[in-house]
């Protein structure tokens, strides 16, 4: 089995449903989608206009899912879809698209035009249309646990070295505790120290908590990719290691699509509802802030501002509940212009960031997101997706800039009121 | 003696209204049924708003621009807003239009004077021809635009201009103005199940949908 | 009957005063819309003008037009011109009958081959000519044969000018206008149901005095015809302000709004209604609170109904909208569930895929 054109289209077709059709019926090409892409913005070619990223979609939705579209295409006004469109058509759905979702939010007629990306990339990928990058790290994902490969011993020395500097006990695939925390590979890689910062917290906040030896991978490449065949197994794995262990909860981590893939995909990649609650760990930090159960003490006086990854803000509905913890950790939190819900992405997400080819306009739309953070001249970016952190700084170093990123469990861990 | 003029005018008002309206109403049905009959999966995810009440917001909230956006494609944006509001205006406050609908459906409505729609058809034709305008010069627009768009602007403008030439008598034969700008508004009729007219109906599914997506997640819309 | 007398010495017999007489060549000039200077004109050319022979037919009609005529202003100046002309055959208005009309009919014919005026009220039924005949004459041959020997024709009232209600849907006779029978002579039409006296005598006058007036394109006198009843009408200013009335009773009403609503025709209707007026300038109809029908224009009588606003579409445009539903619903529910057919065999289809199948074999 390999992949064909024909496997691709069958993908797309299964795609269409009735929010889709709305959207292409309803589309007037009035290009304010444009407007809100980072990379139309950042490089000003109309190419980039996100609807356009649709058009092969949109035919074979016309040609196959209308009656108008039918006798259009019989008469030969609207052109079959081939494998030729679609390798002009994979650089615009990977290279130039982050799925960040501002256009889905200015879109006059309320086009979903992120949800149809993401539709698409079932039709790319099923053709054999992904980018390398990202079919080798959904193989290393398959086969090794993670995309960066195996990281059971990295995870094991992680945790052991949180414990050691921590003092406190954690312990692996211990049944019935409150939650399972899953790990992006990036935060298992290069940002270990969240461990101890959660470890601290939920010491502190008597919430109990384990981690899965089979499954601590947070990540889910089948949702950058767009394959939800890939989606499903990388998410029952964990789902399968949750209900083993009995938890009450699974905390996902500071990741981005970590989160859209766990909590908004993966029950309906599996096909039915979770016996436990999905939590992003900054909504469960609020959470147990607005308990009374989370206790810090001095603030940060440093000048601060807050990154807001797509994924848990504009397409996670996870707002409110970051400002609520920066105000209580921070003197000097300054928003930047757009940020919040309309925050301009870092540039790294849906799978952008693996992608080598993608390299040029990634780096073009950070000086565009750039601007937006020289108007705070923050002392520091607080974010809460370790994808976004690693992005921010990559090309903080690319561009030989001196700027200070910060995870948000470990800025609220590094005030936490230990005598309370 | 035929006059071509009355012929035209009440071929207009009859069978050419008949076919207009049947196509019309026939093909929005068509279209319409093929995107809700088409369904979508039930969604397993866990809620954490309210889809189904931010998707009936989203329908009108969707309407005012996102903030700071407007700067960035300005004539799009006022010449849309102009455009939208100028149509309506003349198409529902003028007092020949509602006797239209008091015939159909017996409803009537307060009209508005000739001052109110004559400035409401001035500034939608002169922002249809802003908007035509943006189309052939802004480099986004235009790679988007397709006959499709332009047949569009220009179905949408004819009603307006052939309406106010009828009224005021600029030029030509009463009754052919008169005809002529019933038969502009069965043209965009026609067009409508075509076209990106269409927009007109089912921009409020998609925003619908739209705000049952995000609200699902809590998210905004 | 002698054509000698002239106009002069008719004006002496009614005891009008050639005041008066010039009084009516002016407004009679205005009216026409010819320029003020032309007036003195106008009187010359009525005081010298040998007094035509006139023979007027009347076909299918309801004898509204003479009606119109006859009472119009009597006895005014416009009788005058009826007296300025020799009536020498209508069947309502003269004495004679039976035989000795037609003979009067034949005679005029006769003597004033070429040079009489021919005046018709009504349509002709050509369906079966035999609907309509007057002493067993058809009208259809009665018309070819006056017909021929007229210097012009006039055809007065929306009848003879454009079939008018016999011509109306269903028209069971076949009725038509004079127009569709005679094609060799000038015709001049003065439609109206019936028209305004003064408009005919006016065509009349400006015949007599500098022939055929020009015509628009449905052989109406521009003169009279040349702007709608509503860019003249004193109730436009309602219009524009967008205040109707909404029924024959209502606030509206009384307060003389716009009848558009009402079904007034008058945006569509060309004549002189709403600066002549009818009995002596005294009013028109919508003047007495009634919207306009359109008399004047072909098949006003199939318009769509008095009665209902020019806006509305005069067809069972709600059997068609009716229609298009069920059909649009079959249409569209058939090519929904084909669609989702195909995307039912999509998902058969769906091939289950790993990590490893992302690639092209080749």
């Amino acid at each position: 089995m390999s992949a064909t054109i024909d496997r691709g289209l069958n993908a797309l077709r299964e795609q269409i449903d009735s929010p889709v059709a709305s959207f292409f019926s309803s589309c007037v090409s009035c290009g304010l989608c444009a407007e809100a892409c980072i990379f139309y913005r950042a490089t000003e070619d109309p190419k980039y206009t996100p609807i356009k990223k649709l058009d092969l979609m949109r035919r074979v939705w016309a040609r196959e899912f209308t009656l108008f579209g039918r006798i259009g295409g019989m008469l030969g006004l609207i052109k079959p879809v081939t494998d030729e469109d679609l390798t002009e058509w994979e650089t615009l759905v990977y290279d130039s698209c982050t799925m960040c979702g501002r256009c889905s939010l200015v879109c006059p007629v309320g086009n979903d035009i992120t949800m149809m990306i993401r539709k698409m990339r079932e039709g790319m990928s099923a053709a054999g249309h992904a980018p390398v990058e990202l079919i080798g790290a959904a193989q290393r994902h398959t086969d090794k646990g993670s995309p960066m490969g195996d990281l059971s011993k990295a995870i094991h020395a992680q945790v052991k070295h949180a414990i050691d500097e921590t003092g406190i006990e954690i312990e692996f695939d211990k049944e019935g505790v409150d939650y399972m925390v899953i790990l992006s590979a990036q935060e298992i890689a290069e940002f270990p120290d969240v461990l101890s910062a959660m470890a601290r917290i939920f010491k502190k906040t008597g919430v109990t908590w384990t981690i899965s030896s089979e499954a601590f991978e947070a990540t889910n490449v089948g949702i950058q990719l767009g394959n939800r065949d890939v989606a499903k197994v990388l998410v029952s794995r964990v789902v399968e290691a949750a209900e083993k262990l009995k938890v009450k909860g699974i905390i996902s981590p500071e990741c981005g699509h970590a989160y859209q893939a766990l909590r908004w995909e993966g029950p309906n990649l599996i096909g039915r509802t979770y016996p436990f609650e999905v939590v992003h760990i900054i909504e469960l930090l609020d959470r147990l802030r607005a308990e009374g159960k989370l206790k810090t003490k001095g603030k940060n006086t440093d000048r601060l501002t807050f990154h807001d990854p797509c994924q848990i803000n504009r397409r996670g509905g996870i707002n409110q509940e970051p400002r609520n913890l920066m105000n209580m950790v921070s003197e000097d939190f300054v928003e930047m212009e757009s940020g919040g819900t309309m925050n301009w992405c870092c540039g790294g997400g849906g799978g952008v960031g693996a992608n080598e080819r993608a390299e040029k306009l990634r780096h073009a739309a950070f000086k565009f997101k750039k601007i937006q953070i020289d108007k705070v001249e923050p002392d520091a970016i607080v974010t809460m997706c370790a994808y976004c952190h690693h992005t921010l700084d990559n090309v903080f170093e690319e561009f030989d800039i001196e700027q200070d990123v910060i995870g948000l469990t470990e800025l609220v861990a590094e005030y936490l009121d230990d005598d309370a | 003696m035929n006059s071509p003029a009355f012929d035209l005018l009440m071929w207009a008002r009859g069978p050419a209204f008949d076919i207009a309206l049947t196509i019309f109403i026939g093909g929005i049905i068509i279209r319409v049924l093929e995107i809700v009959i088409l369904g979508r999966k039930k969604d397993m995810a866990a809620p954490k708003g309210n889809p189904v009440a931010q998707g009936f917001k989203t329908i009108f909230s969707r309407s005012i621009p996102r903030e700071g956006l407007v700067k960035f494609a300005p004539i799009t944006y006022l010449g849309g807003y102009i455009f939208h509001l100028g149509f309506f205006v003349a198409f529902l406050f003028f007092a020949p239009h509602i006797a239209l609908f008091t015939d159909a459906f017996g409803i009537k409505w307060p009209d508005a004077g000739r001052v109110i729609i004559e400035s409401a058809t001035a500034l939608a034709v002169i922002a249809l021809l802003a908007l035509i305008y943006s189309r052939m010069t802004d480099p986004v627009r235009k790679a988007l635009t397709t006959f499709d768009d332009y047949l569009v602007l220009i179905l949408s403008g004819l009603p307006l201009i052939t309406g106010y030439v009828a009224v005021n008598k600029l030029f030509g034969d009463g009754q052919m103005m008169i005809a002529i700008h019933i038969l502009s508004v069965e043209a965009l009729m026609i067009a409508f199940p075509f076209t990106k007219l269409m927009h007109a109906v089912t921009f409020v599914m998609s925003r619908y949908y739209n705000g049952t997506i995000q609200g699902r997640k809590g998210a905004e819309s | 009957m002698a054509n000698t007398p002239m106009l002069a010495e008719m004006m002496k017999t009614h005891g009008i005063s050639r005041r008066a007489f010039m009084k009516y060549c002016a407004s009679l000039t205005s009216l026409m819309a010819l320029s003020p200077a032309l007036a003195p004109r106008v009187a010359e050319a009525l005081e010298n003008a040998p007094r035509p022979s006139v023979i007027w037919l009347s076909f299918q009609e309801c004898t509204g037009c003479t009606e119109a005529i006859t009472r119009s202003h009597a006895p005014t100046i416009e009788d005058l011109i009826f007296n300025a002309v020799s009536l020498d055959y209508h069947h309502t208005l003269q004495a004679a009958s039976g035989h000795a009309a037609e003979e009067a009919r034949e005679h005029a014919m006769k003597q004033h081959y070429g040079k009489y005026i021919l005046i018709v009220d009504g349509s002709i039924p050509i369906k079966d000519p035999g609907y309509s005949c007057i002493a067993g004459i058809s009208n259809l041959d009665m018309l070819k044969e006056t017909a021929a020997g007229a210097a012009a024709i006039v055809s007065v009232g929306t009848c003879a000018a454009y079939g008018g209600v016999g011509h109306a849907d269903p028209n069971p006779t076949g009725a038509v206008a004079v127009s569709e029978i005679i094609k060799d002579k000038p015709i001049i039409n003065v439609p109206g149901c019936p028209p305004i006296p003064v408009v005919m005598t006016g065509v009349l006058a400006h015949f007599l005095s500098f022939g055929i007036p020009e015509l628009d394109e449905l052989g109406r006198p521009k003169a009279f015809y040349g702007n709608s009843i509503h860019d003249r009408c004193y109730r436009r200013p309602f219009y524009d302000k967008g205040q109707f009335a909404e029924g024959f009773d209502d606030e509206g009403a009384r307060e003389g709004w716009c009848l558009y609503k009402l079904g007034c025709k008058g945006p569509t209707t060309k004549s002189a209604c709403a600066t002549v007026k009818w009995n002596n300038g005294v009013s028109f109809p919508i003047e007495a609170g009634h919207p306009c029908l359109g008399c004047t224009e072909p098949d006003f009588w199939d318009n769509g109904g008095f009665y209902k606003p020019l806006s509305v579409p005069a067809g069972d445009y709600r059997d068609a909208g009716l229609a298009a539903v069920a059909g649009g619903a079959a249409l569209g529910a058939a090519s929904a569930l084909l669609a989702k057919a195909g995307k039912t065999k999509a998902a058969q289809a769906h091939e289950t895929v790993d990590a490893h199948d992302l690639e092209k074999s080749s």
